[in-house]
């Protein structure tokens, strides 16, 4: 996973509540077995609209979203943090964002930062006037800055931070563990009221010859 | 010295963990990962990447229902070439990493969250995850039960646990007997129009209260599994002599001896008297209504006898634009009755209601009536047991003498993955869980309600109040 630590970038602010992961990629773009090549199916259905802000060349090359609350809400499709990242986005600053997405999100290296109502307005303001409207975010000092003289700190879960940091692949840190992983897995099988039975699929025919 | 009281899902969460590292995540045991087709190509991949295998095969359990089409033909010869190779690639990756499948001409092939519970795999005080959203639905067992992304299905399949921060939690308590023909499904919406899409973000929900306790198995998983629509990643409910007859005698239920012991247990799962919770919130029974979203938010609901209403009624700024948007996408005026609002198609199915008691509740409503000549209505059955049980019941016959489609199980309209999708400015009253744009196909139209209201609509061509409705009794079977 590739780090996070500062960017400098320019915004595109995209002002609408409860973004929800169908719009960020329409469930035609699921049935792909490939884990890239999401990003040219990014809000696939918003940007047919030739007026929507992906379209208005003065946002291109953005690597920052800024967007407004409960971002990322819905279907738990991680194709939605796939798209944002094989875009071209590596932070997305919000006043909320749903929590399957933000596990989502972590794994891929985006940073969600999350501001407050009234800090993100003015943001989502500065963006849409200003051209080339471009922020700061630090992971390291958990700051967002602009050239106007905004400034805003943000909080981060740490061990999120410190993956985000370091880039961070889970399941070799979960992997630490793995002694105490062998020692629940042996109690659980054998306090646990029910050990897991086989799960055999029998096909319609297999049932009408038994 | 007395213990501390604990909530249901403390009992669970703690019963799980296997590490809980300082300034770190704890490590959560999953007991049952459920797959499909749609999110696990990828994490599959990865394994292979590694070099990994799966860690527990046995608690791992697949089926195909996002893509599958839901006509015989269809399925025989699947016309979508991605969406074939999707779920051809499930075929090798469960054989290769042995895996039970499910597959499409599988006896007990359904919706994930309609089979788990139905073949008793489902348990109470399990920990189960599944990349996706409604896993949630699980959690009418007792069980800790969430959804996941593909990144997370593949540490599951390798480590068979996930680093998790502990939610909060969230009693919501309905209360009193609800009125006649308020469903489950107006349960959810209630709560979801009274919180919010993001009022339980972070917490888990537990549902309590004697209008909870009423419900059917079914009943239970419908409210859960809208939990997600409400913001939680998780909603649960406290195992019951309701929950232990649902489960006795289904395949995978423990027997004799074990199924004692197994209640036994289970019976320890209730929130202790006195726990404690993040949040607390007692809903009236009597307060609900049959729902109706108008929007594109599933907390955009109405009851049925509302109008539309004023985007001047909201919050922010930011909420009045959404509301304008929300309109204008939904081609609605404020102050227009909602049952005045005519639809052209009718989708009764998803792994919100599809289930047997979901397609008794609407061949109630259907008996003896005809569906309106200007709409096209479908029944989708949750799973080949659902729809084999339903014929034994007639309910088939009933159906398509009323001039629906009687469909092969599968996830269908509600998402649009398959043949099933609703054609740009169509308007369709749907059973399934989210109104977002485009969900049921590109500009489609989506109104969230229950199996009965479905069924009304259907049948006057307009949403229709199902607590005035003329049930007829004729026997139409044959």
């Amino acid at each position: 996973m590739q780090s996070f630590r500062t960017l400098t970038s320019n915004a595109l602010p995209l002002d609408r509540v409860n973004v929800d992961t169908d719009q960020i990629i329409p469930k035609q773009f699921l049935k792909r077995i490939e884990r890239t090549g999401y990003g040219e199916f990014l809000f696939f259905d918003w940007r047919q609209n030739p007026a929507f802000e992906l379209n208005n060349p003065r946002y291109k090359g953005a690597q920052i979203l800024l967007t407004a609350k409960n971002f990322g809400c819905g279907s738990s499709r991680e194709h939605a943090a796939w798209a944002l990242s094989d875009y071209g986005f590596r932070c997305v600053i919000a006043p909320s964002f749903a929590d399957i997405f933000h596990s989502n999100a972590g794994k891929n290296g985006i940073l969600l930062v999350t501001l407050p109502e009234d800090q993100m307005q003015l943001l989502l303001d500065r963006a849409a006037k200003s051209d080339g409207y471009s922020l700061t975010v630090s992971l390291e000092d958990q700051t967002v800055t602009d050239t106007q003289g905004f400034s805003a700190s943000f909080t981060i879960d740490p061990f999120r931070r410190y993956c985000l940091l370091e880039g961070l692949d889970d399941i070799g840190l979960t992997l630490r563990h793995a002694d105490e992983l062998d020692e629940f897995e042996q109690h659980h099988e054998a306090a646990f009221w029910v050990a897991p039975k086989p799960y055999a699929a029998k096909t319609s025919q297999e049932r009408a010859n038994a | 010295m007395a213990e501390k009281p604990r909530t249901l899902f403390e009992k669970v969460w703690e019963s799980h963990l296997v590490a809980e590292p300082a300034n770190e995540p704890a490590l959560l045991y999953v007991d049952l990962h459920l797959v499909h087709e749609v999110t696990s190509p990828q994490a599959f991949e990865g394994l292979r990447l590694a070099g990994r295998k799966l860690r527990r095969p046995n608690r791992t359990v697949a089926t195909i229902d996002h893509n599958v089409p839901t006509t015989l033909e269809g399925r025989v010869n699947i016309q979508d070439a991605i969406a074939a190779k999707q779920i051809d690639t499930l075929r090798k990756n469960c054989a290769e990493f042995g895996v039970t499948l499910y597959d499409i001409e599988s006896a007990e092939q359904g919706i994930v969250h309609v089979i788990g519970p139905e073949l008793g795999i489902t348990k109470p005080g399990m920990t189960i995850v599944c990349g996706d959203s409604h896993t949630s639905t699980h959690g009418a067992f007792g069980a800790l039960a969430f959804g996941i992304g593909t990144s997370e299905v593949e540490h599951v399949m390798a480590t068979q646990c996930l680093p998790q921060s502990r939610p909060k939690t969230f009693r919501i308590a309905v209360e009193g007997e609800l009125p006649e023909g308020v469903t489950a499904k107006d349960v959810a919406l209630g709560i979801i129009g009274r919180i919010g899409t993001d009022g339980a973000t972070g917490y888990v929900i537990e549902y309590a209260g004697s209008a909870i306790r009423s419900l059917s198995m079914e009943g239970r998983m419908t409210v859960c599994n809208m939990s997600i629509e409400a913001g939680a990643r998780a909603g649960m409910i406290a195992p019951d002599e309701t929950t232990f007859a649902y489960l006795k005698a289904r395949e995978f239920s423990p027997t004799g001896e074990d199924w004692d012991k197994a209640i036994a247990e289970w019976r320890k799962l209730a929130s202790d008297p006195g726990a404690k919770y993040d949040r607390e919130l007692v809903i009236p029974a009597i307060e609900l209504a049959p729902y109706v979203t108008w929007g594109t938010s599933p907390g955009m609901v109405i009851p049925v006898t509302d109008v539309i209403p004023d985007p001047a009624a909201t919050k922010s700024d930011a909420d009045r634009r959404g509301f304008e948007r929300a309109l204008e996408y939904m081609a609605l005026t404020p102050g227009t009755l909602i049952e005045e609002v005519a639809i052209d198609r009718v989708f009764i199915g998803s792994c919100t209601n599809s289930r047997i008691e979901d397609l008794r509740a609407a061949a109630r409503v259907v008996v003896g009536h005809h569906v309106n000549p200007k709409v096209r209505a479908m029944v989708v059955p949750g799973s080949q047991r659902v729809k084999a049980q339903a014929e034994s019941e007639g309910l088939d016959h009933i159906f398509r003498a009323a001039g629906f489609e009687w469909r092969e199980p599968g996830c269908s309209m509600c998402l649009g993955m398959n043949p099933d999708i609703l054609s740009p400015g169509e308007r369709c009253a749907s059973t399934s869980n989210r109104n977002f744009e485009g969900r049921q196909g590109r500009g489609g139209r989506t109104h969230l309600v229950s199996p009965m209201m479905a069924a009304a609509a259907a049948i006057t061509g307009h949403f229709t109040d199902v607590r005035t409705w003329e049930f007829r009794k004729e026997e139409v079977l044959a």
